[in-house]
């Protein structure tokens, strides 16, 4: 009896499910999982004289990080964060509202358009627009043209410059969640708030904005935390004078050789997505509505 | 202003606004665009020298430029498959069985979409170093799986979501047996799910810099090929080749989507 | 006629849920056989256990005298129709039907011809190359049956087939359902909770309740003798009254109620055992005198009108209420009269009611 059981188990239950389970465990697990214990566990090593990692306990990286210099770019990446992420949404929010509800034949064409142009390779694009801004760049250009400036004004190299850089690769991020927040919103609810009373403005307030209010949290969360790593925006742009704290992660990496560091930043990096992953929990932030 | 003049004049604005966001989406390409016909020969191949078409033939005798596009198209390609054959396997198998361990499977599949690019490209990094695999194409392909397999399967997941569970058993039922039900049931009626995975994967695999820049090695892909010369300008070739990418996927979709109207069910 | 399912001390369980319990079951073949009950009772379950989407816990299931627990649902000669169709959604009408035969790898040429025979049966012709979201809830219904019927099963499973569709639609299909059984001569296990359904339906009804078996029958058997007081009150609308025996002599019994004595006819009973009478409203009478052998009062309080039939509802002392049902035309009591209710004693069932040993025990004490 047992025996029987155990075969109908096996062949309807636990066999298809080690098949189907399996390969994804065993690439979360060792791909994933382990590769970010094993950067844990290089936080709290050292590096000898030829920059080898020295697997000894210690939290000297994480003391050295504390130090004034460091703390100025966390607050720098922080800050350049959040203004891209509230420039992402005072954009993308009145931009998704317009193409979400538009009544044009054209909506499909009009939602694809924002999509299109990250079919293109991003750092293609963002040096696009370095050609764009550059002292001998197109809009140096059209303004000496139009006699607005007589010296070339230098654009680039400005933590502004990265702001835009990040808005520029991050705002899809926005635009899509916000648009499919409004597009879900119910047109009879704001002919029911206009009915009862209230101007567009009470409505937009007390109907529209709690009900997209999950576009614009799964939003912030897409663009704030890429902000926090994407050096090569900083590199392009910001020439060095706008680092984030992927940057820091990077030198380590690749020119800095100290391992052990770079894997304490990272850590770092974790944390705080971690604090803002909770964060986005707390406000009733679905994680399904992150990733696309 | 008359209630028809003040909507108008409403929508009016609201299309400007729109027309100021593409322009601000689009700017960088035209840049790309224009200068893939840009006659100039000096470094860094800014100011306009006038039109031409040469940097669309000199594509194609820069042999490091097309093996880095090579490279970029295999590693999508296996990457995509791999990705998505694990990813859609694991979304349905996790949908139907319930086994030890399946909360942490879940939870660390929105580790790759969260945590930023920098950390998975470095903590990648540490491993395979450790356990001394070479870094090449392999680490690529294994590392561009890791960061799509969690995409194919929300993919996959979603278009579960609304899947009934009895018309895997209805095939049963009617004689087929499991394997046969997979291919002629599960996974045709999941096709659309898998479908949008699969194209997300390849998308990002494509695209992707940060995670590649630490894992290739001597590897170079396309976007790293771009990085590279981006320190010495980049050269209109590249211009022109992003370009011809850029109408290619165009065209693509555009075919794939007048024949999805066509096919209308 | 020959047994052709035979269920034998089955139990399901999961986790701590006892679904069904201890179950024995023989379906005859080529009978309509209904599993009646409300939502929960196991009903379900026994028909996944027969379809092999389940594994009984314990006991043995046998199809056309043969144990079933090695065979996998694909092996077994049973086919079933789905509460939600289950149709195929990327397949057009036609590749449902024909899934079951080219399973079985039958000719290309056979199968449509088949197919198309099956179709007119079920009366789909000209549908064949429509998919199943162009349907309409009836029509996915008739694929539903189509696809299970091509593949001439011995027992056909249908699991409240009609339950998603409108009252109208149910009551025609019930007819069609019931023609299809007549016509193949196919043995029907049909899991239902409408009682009505159950009753037009069947040749035997077999009602369960919290995965018991409670009571195996004709609809006749099941509507008159029940066996159990939730079966009196599962099918059709009754009246029941719990009480004690008072005397017996030979089949008369005297009941104590908590409102009176009342009398019924049985056996098999004994003295101060604790009971049911169930009488149905059309059997319940009234007088303005007391009659011999009751003693129930009850104040006329309302009337309802259902179409040719007036329901008359009249309280009892205790509050509660009992029906009275009569054609238009018969003679009813006044709104506000009291009346002696009473009934022929061979009109009240009466009913061993083993739900409430506890409350028997106290009810003998008060009584001694």
């Amino acid at each position: 009896m047992d025996k029987k059981i155990s075969r109908h188990e096996w062949k309807s239950n636990l066999l298809p499910a080690l098949v189907m389970a399996g390969p994804v465990t065993l690439v979360l697990v060792f791909l994933v999982a382990v590769p970010l214990v094993y950067v844990g566990v290089m936080s709290f090593c050292s590096i000898d004289e030829y920059y080898n990692v020295v697997f000894k306990f210690s939290t000297e990286n994480y003391v050295r990080l504390l130090n004034a210099d460091y703390l100025k770019i966390y607050g720098q990446s922080l800050a350049m964060a959040f203004i891209t992420t509230v420039l992402c949404i005072l954009v993308g929010y009145p931009f998704s509202y317009l193409i979400a509800r538009t009544k044009s034949k054209r909506k499909t064409l009009l939602y694809m358009l924002v999509i299109i142009p990250f079919w293109t390779n991003s750092l293609i694009r963002i040096y696009g627009w370095r050609t764009f801004l550059g002292t001998n760049g197109w809009l140096n250009g059209l303004l000496q043209f139009l006699h607005l400036t007589g010296e070339p004004v230098d654009f680039l190299f400005r933590q502004g410059t990265t702001v835009l850089g990040m808005v520029y690769c991050l705002i899809p991020f926005m635009i899509l969640p916000l648009y499919t927040a409004i597009e879900k919103l119910d047109g009879s609810l704001l002919e029911a708030s206009a009915d009862l009373g209230a101007r567009p403005f009470a409505t937009f307030f007390q109907v529209i904005l709690p009900l997209t209010s999950s576009g614009i949290f799964s939003g912030s969360i897409m663009v704030f935390i890429p902000c926090l790593g994407y050096f090569f925006v900083a590199d392009i742009l910001g020439g060095g004078n706008s680092d984030v704290i992927g940057n820091l992660i990077e030198r380590q990496f690749q020119s800095g050789n100290n391992w052990p560091l770079g894997a304490a930043l990272s850590i770092i990096l974790i944390v705080m997505t971690l604090v803002l992953v909770k964060l986005y929990q707390k406000v009733g932030g679905d994680m399904d509505n992150l990733g696309v | 202003m008359s209630r028809k003049g003040k909507a108008k004049a409403k929508k009016g604005l609201g299309g400007v606004f729109c027309m100021l966001v593409y322009l601000f989406l689009f700017l960088p390409i035209v840049v790309i665009v224009v200068n893939s016909f840009n006659a100039t020969t000096s470094k860094p191949y800014l100011s306009w020298k006038g039109f031409t078409f040469d940097w669309y033939i000199k594509i194609w005798e820069n042999s490091s430029l097309l093996d880095a596009f090579g490279n970029t198209i295999i590693i999508a390609a296996v990457s995509t498959i791999l990705a998505t054959v694990i990813g859609t396997l694991g979304a349905v198998g996790m949908y139907k069985y319930k086994f030890r361990g399946k909360g942490i499977i879940d939870g660390l599949l929105y580790i790759p979409v969260v945590i930023p690019e920098i950390v998975l490209g470095i903590s990648l990094l540490t491993i395979f170093t450790n356990v001394n695999i070479p870094r090449g194409m392999l680490t690529l392909i294994l590392a561009h799986v890791s960061f799509s397999v969690p995409y194919v399967i929300f993919n996959v997941r979603a278009r579960l979501s609304g899947y009934d569970n009895s018309i895997e058993e209805a095939s049963l039922d009617l004689g087929a047996n499991r394997i046969t039900t997979f291919f002629e049931v599960t996974l045709p009626v999941l096709a659309p799910g898998i479908a949008g995975g699969a194209l997300l994967a390849f998308t990002l695999s494509i695209d992707d810099v940060i995670i590649s820049y630490f894992v290739n090695g001597q590897t170079k892909t396309y976007p790293l090929k771009v990085m590279e010369s981006i320190k010495s300008g980049v050269a209109p070739d590249v211009n022109a080749l992003s370009t011809l990418i850029l109408v290619g996927t165009i065209v693509l979709v555009v075919l794939t989507q007048s024949g999805l109207f066509k096919k209308k069910r | 006629m020959g047994h052709i399912v035979e269920i034998e001390g089955v139990n399901k369980i999961y986790g701590k849920n006892h679904v069904v319990r201890d179950l024995n079951l023989t379906v005859e073949e080529g009978e309509f056989l209904t599993l009646l009950g409300s939502s929960g009772c196991g009903k379900t379950t026994t028909l996944r256990m027969i379809a092999g989407f389940e594994e009984p816990s314990t006991g043995s299931i046998k199809v056309e005298g043969e144990s079933i627990e090695e065979k996998e649902p694909f092996e077994r000669n049973v086919n079933t129709v789905f509460q939600s169709y289950a149709l195929f959604p990327h397949k057009t009408i036609f590749d449902n039907i024909a899934y079951g035969l080219k399973m079985k790898k039958v000719p290309k040429a056979e199968i449509h011809e088949r197919v198309m025979e099956m179709m007119e049966l079920v009366q789909l012709g000209g549908f064949e190359k429509r998919y199943p979201t162009q349907l309409s809830g009836g029509q996915k219904q008739r694929v539903a049956i189509a696809r299970a019927l091509i593949n001439r099963p011995r027992v056909l499973l249908l699991d409240e087939p009609l339950g998603a569709l409108d009252l109208k639609l149910r009551k025609q299909m019930q007819l069609e359902l019931k023609r299809l059984q007549r016509k193949l001569n196919i043995t029907f296990i049909y899991v239902t909770h409408d009682q009505e359904e159950a009753l037009t339906m069947s040749d035997r009804i077999a009602i369960m309740h919290d995965g018991v078996l409670d009571q195996l029958g004709t609809p006749t058997e099941i509507y008159e003798q029940p066996k159990t007081k939730f079966v009196a009150t599962f099918i059709g609308e009754t009246n029941t009254f719990d009480g004690c025996v008072s005397a017996i002599d030979g089949t008369d019994i005297t009941v104590n109620l908590e409102n009176g004595a009342v009398a019924g006819s049985g056996s098999g009973f004994s003295i101060l055992e604790f009971l049911t009478v169930s009488v149905r409203p059309e059997k319940m009478k009234f007088s303005m005198e007391p009659v011999e052998g009751f003693s129930l009062r009850a104040k006329v309080k309302d009337f309802v009108y259902v179409g040719n039939v007036i329901k008359c509802i009249a309280s009892l002392p205790n509050g509660n209420e009992v029906r009275i049902e009569r054609l238009a035309g018969e003679e009813l009591p006044e709104a506000g009269s009291r009346i002696f209710l009473y009934w022929e004693r061979e009109d009240a069932v009466l009913i061993h009611n083993r739900d409430h040993l506890m409350f028997q025990m106290l009810e003998n004490i008060s009584l001694t």
